[in-house]
């Protein structure tokens, strides 16, 4: 049986635009919450967000692209070229052998708002040509196909935060059935006025002001999250495929993956984290094994009191029975939650954390809540990581869990 | 890496469909030939270059629906739910709270849906922002549950809770071709081994003033207002574009042996799936069809059948000019001289095109055509183009045994899709 890996890593993030900005301020501690800018979000009862500041869209997309597409899809094009310049990819001549699999939370925001205005304050010629393009949830899949002239079996996965992951289980039923190489994950773009009222009416926002206050997953002071931007695309591809055409670097193996739900509530989850444990259960089998094996556990970091308490449940009853407590760090802290995109960033820092031996530490992260049998990680440290487990959670009950290895070439070095 | 090689069949159906009510009052309709386009009722149409949809007389109290669930949910949520509902009752399967009989982990969801709950969002955003007086929405006019019901996989969640499925759940949007694209994926959880029974199918409800509006503008829509009966026209030479639709179906999917033990009614296997992109346009279509056709082998490949099996081709058949055009040479490439024998219709002369939910009533449609012998026509189709010359079966159901047949998609995005459905009974070669 051969294996997935990942080859290459598009991030475009609050906390940077490419995997090594990314990185390093996961590393110096420097997260990337901060007052909204470009619009005033004050009578929506919420002030921080994880924004993409240092993004220029134009030195990614071309511009008659540009016009025709949301912010959405000028980061998951940017992300997707920054994946295959990775990954020293260029596409195959055989234009099937590549697929685009990505998930999607929220579509084209600032662009359908702008058209709806129009369409009711001016009338129905004010829509433009491209509204029918440029919202729907499939649009950043469709022009990264169009664009890089990728021709294999696409998708679009749509479980809210967990997407990211389950884009990645997706796509290996993709590779499995013979299209070797597959670009994963996703972006989201919003932090826009009516996506933001959206989000908000959630409950699960928090209304901090300050962003040492806002979103700290798993701190006795947490109350509630921070929205972001951006997320991350990922090359996976099949690893002798991989290796045929001579990668010079692998990321990592994907081992495992899980998925359930919590087929509990339309909103609440259900109160005993039993569907979330199962799913890290699930992904562990599929790797073939233990809890003992993994090294770092990326969190989903609700940062609501109620589904960290869940969260960590759940992951006391995969790893509580282990001798040595397993760490457990919530990246996504950095940058706020970035729907779909989030998870698949996720994915790219669990590397990165293989690939340099440190472990990120979970922003404002200064009283955590007890956690008997795990070890929440505060501040970045230096530590090897062989497997990592990456979990997301879906509003409305979707648990996901990957399982990701380094690469066997570099372990035995 | 390689599939368990679990086998996958359709042991419920539901339908919501323009029209008609239920399974049996859809399957009456297409066969009859019978048309449900009408000038649009939702809103008054007359801005607009296309005035045409097939609408759904839908009233989801009516149909068993909580005022809690038609409150919370929009009307495409809502559509999946009374699908799903019929699927399951029609399935025999027991799911749901309290009963084990079987294993709920077992059991995914997998809904696709092109443009999730676009109306709500619309109707909202009027609401809060004044009809469009206000960039920055006011929130004091927004719904409580605006969230749950705007989160595009809120459908994927509704129909978890309510059949207690704790297995793999997603929604699918892959624009128009969402819904084979669910029926496809949910099919590959079983052949992959992570599921025993998945709840499949699609949903979209687009009928409204910014869904309208974007297809007029590049028309895609049909401008024949004034006949709105007959304005859908796939493959017929006057065919001048698609006419809006909506509605929702799910399939019950069920591993083979798991559907055997219980003796369950098995409509028929989905022998194959298999989808590409064209990577050409965002809306346009080459004529020659190349990648649909690549689907469409890959399809039968994967079901291990010959083109020379299919006896029936349930089109995309939209009824654009390109499209038509598009999909006959795509038929012809993969079935070579099988396309002059096959019969091939467009139900979206009758229902419309209820964009991503269509593909999963397509096959919903196919399957009963396979079950029952009876191929549904092609409505409204009186005069033949030279470009599209196959058997379209005009106006007129057409009794016919079908042992294997085709359902195939193609959407904005580049996205081409096929499915390939075999009678229970087909004999392996």
């Amino acid at each position: 049986m051969t294996g997935l890996v990942v080859t290459g890593i598009g991030v475009v993030a609050p906390t940077g635009v490419g995997v090594e900005a990314h990185w390093s301020s996961l590393v110096r501690g420097e997260p990337a919450i901060r007052p909204i800018v470009g619009f005033d979000p004050a009578q929506y009862g919420v002030s921080l967000a994880g924004q993409v500041t240092g993004f220029v869209p134009a030195d990614h997309v071309d511009p008659r692209l540009m016009v025709q597409t949301d912010r959405w899809t000028w980061m998951s094009l940017a992300a997707a070229t920054l994946a295959a310049q990775d990954a020293g990819y260029t596409p195959p001549e055989d234009a099937y052998a590549t697929s685009v699999f990505l998930a999607a939370g929220s579509g084209g925001n600032e662009f359908s708002q702008h058209e709806i205005q129009g369409l009711w304050a001016k009338g129905p010629k004010s829509v433009g040509a491209y509204q029918s393009i440029a919202w729907f949830y499939a649009a950043s899949t469709g022009q990264i196909s169009i664009r890089d002239g990728y021709k294999g079996p696409s998708g679009v996965v749509v479980s809210e935060g967990a997407g990211g992951l389950d884009s990645i289980g997706w796509a290996r039923r993709v590779v499995r059935r013979g299209t070797p190489a597959v670009l994963v994950g996703g972006t989201e773009a919003g932090v826009t006025p009516y996506a933001l009222l959206c989000q908000a009416t959630s409950g699960r926002l928090s209304t901090a002001t300050a962003p040492e206050d806002a979103y700290k997953p798993f701190d006795r002071r947490a109350s509630g999250h921070v929205v972001g931007e951006g997320g991350a695309i990922l090359l996976v591809e099949e690893a002798d495929a991989a290796r045929a055409r001579g990668v010079e670097r692998v990321w990592g193996e994907v081992v495992g993956h899980g998925a359930t739900h919590d087929a509990h509530h339309h909103a609440d989850p259900a109160p005993d984290a039993r569907q979330y444990a199962r799913a890290i259960q699930l992904s562990l089998a599929d790797a073939g094994i233990t809890p003992d094996e993994v090294d770092l556990v990326l969190a989903d970091g609700a940062g609501v009191p109620e589904l960290d308490a869940l969260e960590l449940e759940a992951l006391q009853r995969v790893f509580g029975g282990r001798a040595d407590p397993v760490p457990v760090t919530a990246p996504s802290s950095f940058t706020g939650r970035l729907m779909a995109g989030g998870s698949a960033l996720d994915v790219a820092t669990a590397l990165l954390a293989m690939r340099d031996g440190i472990v990120p530490g979970t922003a404002y992260l200064d009283d955590p809540v007890d956690a008997p049998g795990l070890d929440l990680v505060q501040h970045s440290r230096a530590q090897q990581v062989e497997t990592a487990v990456v979990l997301a959670r879906g509003f409305g009950g979707f648990n996901s869990s990957l399982v990701l290895r380094r690469p066997t070439e570099e372990r035995t070095s | 890496m390689t599939t368990t090689g679990c086998r996958v069949v359709i042991t419920g159906i539901g339908v919501v469909a323009p029209g008609s009510m239920g399974r049996e009052g859809f399957w009456e309709m297409i066969t009859a030939g019978r048309t449900a386009t009408r000038r649009i009722t939702f809103f008054d149409p007359s801005r607009f270059r296309s005035q045409v949809a097939a609408e759904v007389d839908f009233d989801g109290r009516k149909l068993g629906l909580t005022a809690h669930e038609v409150f919370r949910n929009d009307r495409f949520v809502q559509m999946a739910m009374v699908a799903a509902d019929e699927a399951v009752a029609d399935s025999g399967l027991a799911l749901g709270a309290g009963v084990e009989a079987t294993d709920p982990d077992r059991v995914g969801v997998v809904l696709g849906s092109a443009v999730g709950a676009t109306m709500r969002l619309e109707d909202e955003y009027v609401a809060v922002s004044d009809a469009g007086t206000h960039w920055l929405v006011d929130p004091q006019y927004a719904s409580r549950f605006l969230h749950h019901a705007l989160v595009p996989s809120c459908g994927a969640t509704e129909l978890a809770v309510r059949f207690g499925a704790s297995g793999p759940a997603t929604v699918v949007s892959t624009g128009c071709t969402s819904g084979i694209d669910a029926v496809g994926y949910g099919s590959q959880l079983i052949e992959d081994g992570d599921a025993d029974v998945v709840i499949a199918g699609a949903s979209d409800a687009p009928i409204s003033p910014i869904s309208m509006a974007c297809f007029d503008t590049i028309r895609a829509t049909t401008g024949n207002n004034d006949d709105p009966a007959h304005a859908a026209r796939p493959f017929d030479a006057r065919r001048d574009g698609f006419v809006m639709g909506e509605g929702s179906a799910v399939l019950v999917l069920e591993e083979l042996e798991h559907a055997r033990r219980r003796g369950a009614e098995v409509y028929c296997e989905v022998s194959g799936y298999a989808n590409r992109c064209n990577a050409h346009h965002m809306t346009g279509l080459r004529p020659d069809g190349v990648e649909m056709a690549e689907a469409i082998r890959l399809a039968l490949d994967h079901g291990r059948i010959d083109a020379d099996e299919v006896g029936y081709v349930n089109a995309h058949g939209s009824g654009t000019k390109q499209n038509d055009r598009h999909e006959t040479a795509a038929v012809k490439l993969s079935l070579g001289p099988t396309a002059q024998q096959v019969s091939m219709s467009s139900i979206k002369s009758m229902i419309g095109h209820s964009l991503g939910a269509i593909g999963s009533i397509e096959i919903a449609a196919t399957a009963l055509a396979v079950q029952r012998g009876v191929v549904p026509p092609t409505a409204n189709y009186e005069v033949p183009d030279p470009e599209c010359d196959l058997d379209y079966v005009p106006n007129t159901a057409r009794e016919q045994k079908v042992d294997v047949a085709l359902s195939v998609g193609s959407g904005f995005g580049g996205f081409q899709s096929a499915i390939v459905l075999a009678h229970p009974t087909r004999r392996t070669p």
